[in-house]
């Protein structure tokens, strides 16, 4: 059967069950969008292309699938970049289609002309720019292929107009042939034996579960492992979701500013099993000084992240849920009775430390994450964005369930929440979807409430508003003499910018209203946002600072001790 | 340390583009590279000499192995392998030097390919430092131009 390229695109999407697009019409796109009212896909019209990257990485990261995302040519592909930068870091699928001039004009600067293969070659998996509509269905059944499988990430196919308009016999190919692809799915089994040795002769060990987890869906196989070998689980950012968060294995999140008993225990750990983690600089802060007693296994799908930050001992390239269950019946059920009584120790004093058991007068920031927590049963799907927020959200909300959060981890994309949410909402219908953004995040990606709306979604939007870039604030405060530069914030009546685009909101200055004003957000039938005044100069604790160690670890201070200091100071 | 490369790749445009972007971006640093045809229809050969450290290779084979159109990476070992290249040498010469240079060439088994009335041009091959060393010994006269290919490498057998 003959069909345009712009048909041809739709029926290849259609066979990748694609049932959503994110996108935004140009000139360069428009074959495409006189095309689709003919196919059962749903278009989301955002209201910059950024959101539409961000949308179907929200839509990738809740639902497991590839996210698609759409902009015409020039400004259209380069306002993706960022999202497609964002999906990269984090190794997330999306298929970013981009509209581009003809052929016969490439290279020429026409109207609206981009360079976006070469302005994306540093942040996507692998990219096309399709000259012959011959091509297009093996290059587009390609991109979802590399998108989704080995260590998953983001493809752009370019696609110029009169591509678009040519007419070429249709048939989707059955199977890709790609040389130079050959992911590694399976772990060398020497490698495990040698990893069941290490784990099976230690007696202070800690796993680490990243976002591998969650891109592999192994949390069965993490759970069985975990429990049966009995050691504490810590989690990074992108791990949060692999494992509940309030088993009583689990030490939280780990990291700059992840749970002190975490960090403390990679410390003095003497086997750390790295399940699909990259060892960032907010994991490990200086490397060399990381982790010192520990013989370390890695786990990964890519073979350039082992050795790459952190050499370890044992090293196994795989996929991590089919290398956790080779692992699993080589590991000895283990208990570590000294292990846990000094970690429970750690525990205590985080507790005392937690400003939640602290007599605290303010709104601070951690209780209204806790609220959200408890009164969501921790079953929410959150989204947050970067900063202060992020971290809060990651200490505080008890995540439950499976894919818990789409967040910004790698890149550290302000303002990717809002437009996040719209692809998790519309990947999920029947979940709760809530966004805890920041008051300098949300005016980043405002606009998108418009999406919201248009599509008639339910998402819950809480504002942590400080009236300062907090986290830039908080390294102002600790490291600058408080020399609070271009952090201040001002921010619109936020409530009546919601009221404005026809969504309900609410304020919340105190600490009584919080449940509150949560319940009415979670009774109404659509979106909803809460605008919470929070106090403005609260800080993240603990934190290690860039490229330093546990030693160094910035813990809360009591908060009675601290009100004195501040009275003598 | 200074390691030999060659690196397999489908012959599509861009991939040139895609290899010069890694090694910018992860902050390699190249000596030199080098590209043609391989054996096999529709497959380039690169050979790439980059200097660093263990840790650094490693990284530079298989961060070239993540590349979608890099089908092979081998780190040649000098020891079992063989390198050449070639280089043209412009070089000033008046008839009183002429037959000196030619005598170099000679010795450096150099064709001399182009003459003029006040230069040569020497084609040469070999290892870099056999290059090199005509190169320097070339210098006194005035050398007008240099062209190097880059290293092209195999291993042996």
């Amino acid at each position: 059967m003959e069909l345009t390229g712009a048909r041809i695109v739709w029926e290849c999407l259609l066979r990748e069950g694609v049932e959503v697009v994110f996108g935004y019409p140009g000139g360069a796109v428009i074959e495409l969008y006189d095309a689709l009212p003919d196919y059962p896909i749903r278009h989301v019209l955002v209201r910059h292309e950024q959101g539409a990257a961000h949308a179907a990485d929200g839509y990738a990261r809740s639902t497991g699938k590839v996210g698609v995302c759409l902009a015409t040519s020039g400004p259209g592909a380069t306002n993706l970049v960022t999202g497609i930068a964002t999906a990269y870091m984090d190794s997330i699928p999306i298929v970013a289609l981009t509209g581009q001039v003809s052929t016969a004009v490439l290279g020429r600067d026409a109207f609206q002309e981009t360079d976006i293969t070469g302005i994306t070659l540093p942040i996507t998996k692998h990219n096309y720019l399709v000259t012959d509509v011959r091509d297009l269905a093996r290059v587009l059944k390609e991109a979802f292929y590399i998108a989704r499988t080995g260590r998953p990430g983001p493809v752009l196919v370019d696609l110029p107009r009169d591509v678009l308009m040519a007419k070429a016999e249709f048939s989707y190919p059955e199977k890709v042939e790609l040389p130079g692809y050959k992911p590694t799915v399976r772990g060398n089994m020497r490698q495990i034996r040698l990893a069941a040795e290490v784990l099976n002769s230690a007696s202070r060990p800690l796993i680490i579960a990243g976002g591998g987890v969650n891109r592999s869906g192994a949390w069965d196989e993490l759970q069985q492992l975990v429990e049966k070998y009995g050691a504490p689980v810590a989690m990074t950012l992108m791990g949060l979701g692999a494992f509940p968060q309030d088993h009583p294995l689990c030490l939280g999140f780990i990291g700059m500013h992840g749970a002190a008993s975490a960090s403390l225990a990679a410390d003095q750990a003497d086997a750390i099993l790295a399940i699909g983690m990259r060892f960032s600089d907010r994991v490990t802060g200086k490397p060399a000084a990381w982790a010192p007693h520990a013989k370390v296994i890695h786990i990964d799908i890519d073979p350039a992240e082992i050795g790459k930050n952190i050499q370890p001992a044992v090293p196994i390239v795989g996929d991590v849920r089919v290398v956790l269950e080779q692992l699993l019946p080589l590991v000895q059920a283990r208990e570590f009775p000294e292990w846990w009584s000094l970690i429970r120790e750690w525990q205590e004093e985080e507790r005392e430390r937690d400003i939640l058991n602290q007599d605290v007068p303010e709104l601070v920031p951690p209780y209204v994450i806790h609220k959200i927590s408890e009164l969501t049963h921790g079953q929410a799907l959150m989204v947050s964005d970067v900063g202060q927020n992020q971290m809060w959200e990651a200490q505080y909300y008890k995540h439950r369930r499976r894919r818990a959060l789409a967040t910004s981890g790698g890149l550290g994309t302000m303002g990717y929440a809002i437009p996040a949410a719209i692809g998790v909402q519309i990947g999920n219908p029947n979940d709760l979807v809530w966004v805890v953004v920041g008051d300098g995040g949300a005016q980043m990606t405002l606009n998108q409430l418009g999406t919201i709306v248009q599509e008639r979604l339910p998402i819950k939007i809480s504002i942590i508003n400080n009236g300062y870039l907090g986290m830039v604030r908080q390294w102002q405060e600790i490291f600058f003499c408080k020399r609070y530069c271009a952090t201040p914030i001002s921010s619109p009546d936020f409530v009546k910018v919601a009221e404005a685009y026809g969504i309900p909101g609410l304020r919340v200055t105190t600490r009584e209203g919080v449940e509150e004003a949560i319940r009415i957000a979670l009774a109404a039938p659509g979106a909803f946002l809460i605008d919470f005044k929070v106090k403005e100069e609260e800080n993240v604790y603990p934190m290690i600072p860039a490229g330093q160690t546990v030693r160094e670890m910035i813990r809360r201070p009591l908060y009675r001790q601290r009100t004195l200091s501040e009275e003598v100071g | 340390m200074r390691h030999t490369i060659v690196a397999l790749m489908e012959d599509k445009p861009g991939v040139l583009n895609r290899v010069a972007s890694l090694f910018r971006r992860r902050n390699f640093n190249i000596d030199s590279l080098a590209v043609g045809h391989s054996e096999v229809p529709g497959i380039s050969r690169m050979t790439i000499v980059v200097k660093g450290d263990d840790r650094t290779l490693e990284q530079v084979e298989k961060q070239l192995h993540k590349l979608i159109n890099v089908t092979k990476v081998l780190d040649l070992d000098s020891s079992s392998s063989v390198e050449r290249e070639l280089a043209l040498v412009k070089v000033h010469a008046t008839p009183n030097t002429r037959s000196e240079i030619i005598n170099l060439a000679n010795i450096f088994r150099g064709n001399i390919i182009d003459v003029s009335p006040d230069s040569l041009v020497i084609e040469i091959t070999g290892t870099e430092d056999k290059i090199d060393s005509l190169i320097e010994l070339l210098r006194p006269y005035g050398i007008r131009e240099v062209s190097r290919t880059g290293v092209l490498a195999m291993a042996r057998g």
